[in-house]
This record gives structure tokens, C-alpha cells and sequence, in this order.
């Protein structure tokens, strides 16, 4: 093979350069073949998924020494898992002998990872413990050289995120500007950690980034979440009327914004003296009867309900109001979600109780809203067939920007601004380096 | 008191006559069905037993059933319309208690629904907690325990 050319590099960049000329960044637009062209999703999970920090779980899931779950950056299965020393590890969910799978839970505890083919045994930390008829590996193999392979993993409020590059900035400086964000969500714990109460599990047929659009789109909530706001009484459905409101939706940099729906849901330790609302005064009533202070009971009604802003982190996780929303590319017309239902750990039962109801009112697959969502996503990638080529606006609000007291670029609450936010990033990452 | 065979055929003539009207989408008489006490459980973890302290699917009580066919017989749910048509198939329909205020069983349920086209298939155990009445039945509880629960679903906009 000629070392001048390389020519699989060079075919993989074309790939990458043409996703990245399909963002038109002035003109706030993207070409409807990025939810649709087969070739353009195998660069995405190179370029993208294997190529940055991707959300794989929150602490608390994995809160006792042996507790493990599993979960994909991309394509690839991984499990995290905490050790005996209470570390936490991400490891490829792939055995070094023969290459099958070594865990397929989706959660639980262990002691350590058998395979079930030749029966390799790992430990918790991944390090190869033991061999079925060692002798005919001696000299052949050195254990220590065949651990399950391990990812860089870093967390951030309990969030755990991974990546299979070393060389790339620390996940902190990665989230930058979100930070303050996440500080912020974690407050609905109500005075207790932020902890995983449960999951709810989706797919639906249509590319992940119509659903990574979604979490920042206000625009669309009144329009094909009637049905739910019907649901709601008056005052509740006076607070989700957000779209002449105060709030906005900021670019915070690396893919990354926040959009502010219910400004006055900001920081939920503020206004603790403002009137208990009447949908929730039976949970104020029965924490009130188990002992519960008027403060301790301001603070839990006033989190329970979540923030009012979704925080979209690229490429794969979203900080949604009250939930934890993730998804996962499985094709380029199919992508799976998980909306994990968050509560307080050690808070009152009543208050994790009415979370979990919330959570089911509105998300999940049986949900008042997530069902109407999923018809709407469906029907885009419908769309995206339609025709030989054409353009996705997310240019709405591109006329009305300003600048936040953080420095950043922020526009109406029902922009397209953080969608703008998120291809950018994209467009850079598929380029790679290559000129746009 | 009724011979079992007896019992079985009403039971099981009741839940065919429930899964008749959720096919045609006969919402409100569906809500007759049920005691005021009663819940409607869809749950996400086939191991659960507490379900009010889990993460369920669905956990109605009768006002979030009314809330949930208001919303299906509202027209302004878009995935609502797109659900045109589901057929449901019970059978190994089996008394598991059989006493004089409250009778408990249990079937297997496959439903199907036509979706932009294509089938979606929903296997299913439902447990029933039924209380006797004049007429029939009323439900306390029904637990459908979906086959996939714990995979990943398409999004539902009917009732199982």
C-alpha cells in the first residue's frame, strides 16, 4: 500500500467535510440528508460519538461497591461499574479472549465479570483475575495485558460521562458555561443528592439529532402538546404559556445551551415564601402531618416540580426540566431515549412518590407528551425523503440576539438558537480540522 | 358460591367484553368498569411490587383515567389520531382467587397495532383484581405487564 495516499483516510474525510458543508451556519440552516444518508451516520459515530464525552449514567445508579449498569457511547456497549474501593471505572462490555459481551444486565450488582463462553473472569476495576485451564496460556499470554479496556471517565454533579480519547480537554472545561447550569438542576433534590428514581424507554424510527433539536424547542410545546396542557388546571397551564415570556434560550458554547422557559424555576432555593400552589398543596399537607418544617416543606414543594429550563449537553444527554434525557444513535433512521426519573436520596417518600407521577403524566412512552413528540419526530424523517434535496431551518430568531451577563449569545425563548448552538459544534467535529 | 368453571366463564366474558370496547375505542364505557378505588398499572420493571413507589409506565387512579381518554377523544393529539386501529387477542385466562369480594386473575394478552403502515405487536401478562357486583365485575386493579416493559417501546396513544 502506497504510504503517500492513504485512501480509506481520505474517502473518511470526504464524508466528514461533505456533513460539515450541510451545515449553513449564516443562513441558520441544515441539509435534510444529515437525517438520512446511511454514509454520513457511520462518520457521525466515528467523528462524534467516539470522539468526545458522552453522558453514560449518574452516580447514584451505580451508588454500592459492585453496582453496575450498562449503557453505549455510540454503537459500543460499555459498563459502569463501582469497585470494591467505591472507584468508578467505564469499561468495554467485551471480553479479550474471543470478543463476546460480559455483562448483559441492564443493571444490578456483581462481584465480578464472568464471560460466558470460555468463562474469563474479570474484576470490578476490569483487570483479568482468571483463566479456565491456565497452562495453555503459559508464556503465550500475560494477564495484566488483557484487562476489559478501560475508558476515561470523568463525573460532574453525579453526572458520569466517558470518552475513548485521552488526549482531549478535561470534561470540565468540556461543559464550560453549563456548569452553572447543572449546579442549578441539581437543586430539585429539595435539600437531598439528586438520585436515579427509574427509567422510562423509547425508540423512535427518525435520526438522533431530531430528538437532540427537541430539547431545545419551545416552539413547538403549545402546538403539539395541547392535549397535555388540557390535562393541566388552570394555573399549572398558565405557567407552561412560556412563549411570550421572559425567557430565552443561550448558546453556552461546545454544542452546549440552556433554554429558560420558566424564568421564576431558575434557582429553586429562591422564593421559598411565595404560596404553596394548589395542585400541590395535598403533598405540602401530607409532608406537613409526617413532622416536616414550613420550611423544609417550602423547599420540597417548590423543587418537586423541577427546573424551568432544559439543559442540552452535546451530543447525547439533555438536564430536561425534572429528568435526565438520553439518547443513543442506533441507525441512521433509529434512535433509542431514556428518560430517567429523577427524586432526592433520603428525601421524604411522598416527595420521590409525587416526582414519579409527574414523570409519569407527561414522559415516557404511555406519557400525556412523549407520545406526541415521537409522532412529530417520525414524521420528519418521513419528511427528510421527501424530494432530492432541501434545507432545515433553525435560523427562527437569528434577527433578535443579544449578549448575557456570562458573555454568551442568547436569543427568545422559542429561537432555534441552541439548535444552531449544537450544529455548530457538529460542524466543526465532522470537519475535523479539514477547511469549511 | 359459584363452581369454578362457572366463575372462569364469567371472568373471562368480562375481560373479552373490556378488551372489546378498548378495540373500539369505547373510552367512557370502558371508565364504567372500574371502582373509584381502582388503579390502572402499566408498570416499567416487571419485578415490581410497590407500585406507588416505582417508576410505572402508567399508574392510574380514576381521575388520570379520565385525564388519559380526555386526551385519546380530544382531537388535539396528534399520535392519538395516528393510532387508527388495535386488535387484541386474550386468552390462557386463569382464576387465581375466587372469593366472595374480590376475584383474582390472571391472562395473556397479544395486541396489535397498525402504525404508519406497519404492525407493532405488544405480548402481554395482565393480572385483574375483580370485585363482584350485581351485573358482573368492577376493577380494582389491572397490572399489565408488557413483555418488553424494560426494553425499549414505541410510544403508546391507546390503552392496553
Amino acid at each position: 500500500m502506497s504510504d503517500l495516499i492513504d485512501i480509506e483516510n481520505v474517502d473518511a474525510q470526504s464524508i466528514g467535510k461533505r456533513a460539515a458543508d450541510m451545515v449553513d451556519d449564516e443562513k441558520g440552516r441544515v441539509k435534510k440528508a444529515l437525517y438520512s444518508d446511511p454514509a454520513i451516520f457511520e462518520e457521525e459515530l466515528d467523528k462524534v460519538f467516539n470522539n468526545t464525552w458522552v453522558f453514560v449514567g449518574h452516580e447514584s445508579e451505580v451508588a454500592e461497591a459492585g453496582a453496575y449498569k450498562t449503557a453505549f457511547i455510540g454503537r459500543q456497549p460499555v459498563i459502569l461499574v463501582r469497585d470494591r474501593k467505591r472507584n468508578l471505572h467505564v469499561l468495554l462490555n467485551r471480553c479479550r479472549h474471543r470478543g463476546a459481551t460480559v455483562c448483559e444486565g441492564r443493571k444490578g450488582k456483581t462481584k465480578s465479570f464472568t464471560c460466558p463462553y470460555h468463562g474469563w473472569g474479570y474484576a470490578l476495576d476490569g483487570e483479568l483475575r482468571s483463566l479456565p485451564k491456565a497452562e495453555e496460556y503459559d508464556g503465550v499470554i500475560d494477564k495484566s495485558e488483557l484487562p476489559l479496556e478501560r475508558l476515561r471517565s470523568e463525573s460532574y454533579a453525579g453526572m458520569v460521562f466517558a470518552t475513548f480519547r485521552d488526549d482531549i480537554e478535561p470534561l470540565a472545561d468540556f461543559l464550560g458555561g453549563a456548569k452553572k447550569w447543572i449546579d442549578l438542576f441539581m437543586k430539585q433534590g429539595g435539600g437531598y443528592p439528586v438520585k436515579v428514581l427509574g427509567e422510562h424507554r423509547f425508540n423512535f424510527p427518525g435520526n438522533w439529532k431530531i430528538q437532540l433539536e427537541n430539547t431545545t424547542d419551545a416552539y413547538h410545546f403549545p402546538i403539539i402538546h395541547k392535549s397535555f396542557i388540557s390535562s393541566l388546571d388552570e394555573a399549572t397551564a398558565d405557567i407552561f404559556d412560556f412563549l411570550d415570556g421572559e425567557g430565552f434560550v443561550e448558546d453556552l458554547g461546545n454544542g452546549h445551551s440552556v433554554m429558560v422557559m420558566i424564568p421564576e424555576l431558575t434557582d429553586l432555593e429562591d422564593n421559598l415564601e411565595e404560596p404553596i400552589p394548589a395542585r400541590f398543596q395535598g403533598l405540602a399537607d401530607e409532608l406537613k402531618a409526617e413532622g416536616h418544617s414550613d420550611e423544609e416543606v417550602r423547599r420540597l414543594v417548590r423543587a418537586v416540580h423541577g427546573t424551568g429550563f432544559n439543559l442540552n449537553l452535546f451530543p447525547n444527554v439533555s438536564c430536561s426540566m425534572a429528568f435526565f434525557r438520553v439518547l443513543r444513535p442506533v441507525s441512521v433512521g433509529e434512535t433509542e431515549i431514556q428518560h430517567v426519573a429523577l427524586g432526592g436520596e433520603g428525601a421524604p417518600v411522598a416527595f420521590n412518590r409525587k416526582r414519579m407521577r409527574l414523570h409519569e403524566h407527561f414522559q415516557g412512552p404511555m406519557g400525556f407528551g412523549t407520545p406526541d413528540d415521537g409522532e412529530a419526530w417520525e414524521r420528519v424523517q418521513k419528511g427528510a425523503m421527501a424530494g432530492t434535496d432541501g434545507w432545515i431551518l433553525v435560523n427562527r430568531g437569528q434577527n433578535n440576539l443579544h449578549r448575557t451577563p456570562d458573555g454568551n449569545v442568547a436569543g427568545a425563548v422559542c429561537s432555534e438558537t441552541g439548535m444552531r448552538g449544537a450544529y455548530r459544534q457538529y460542524k466543526k467535529m465532522m470537519a475535523d480540522g479539514e477547511e469549511i | 358460591m359459584k363452581k369454578p368453571t362457572e366463575l372462569l366463564n364469567d371472568v373471562t366474558a368480562f375481560i373479552w367484553q373490556e378488551a372489546d370496547l378498548l378495540d373500539h375505542k369505547a373510552y367512557q364505557s370502558w371508565l364504567d368498569l372500574w371502582t373509584d378505588s381502582g388503579l390502572y398499572i402499566v408498570p416499567s420493571e416487571l419485578e415490581a411490587e410497590d407500585y406507588e413507589n416505582s417508576l410505572n409506565l402508567a399508574l392510574d387512579d380514576a381521575a388520570m383515567r379520565r385525564m388519559r381518554v380526555a386526551r385519546l377523544e380530544s382531537g388535539e393529539s396528534v399520535s392519538a389520531k395516528a393510532a387508527i386501529k388495535t386488535v387484541r387477542m386474550v386468552s390462557r385466562v386463569r382464576v387465581l382467587e375466587g372469593g366472595e369480594n374480590l376475584v383474582i386473575a390472571r391472562c395473556a394478552q397479544t395486541l396489535n397495532e397498525m402504525r404508519h403502515g406497519k404492525l407493532v405487536t405488544y405480548p402481554a401478562d395482565i393480572e385483574y383484581q375483580l370485585r363482584p357486583v350485581a351485573d358482573g365485575f368492577r376493577i380494582e386493579r389491572k397490572v399489565v405487564r408488557l413483555l418488553h416493559a424494560e426494553s425499549f417501546l414505541r410510544t403508546v396513544s391507546f390503552i392496553f
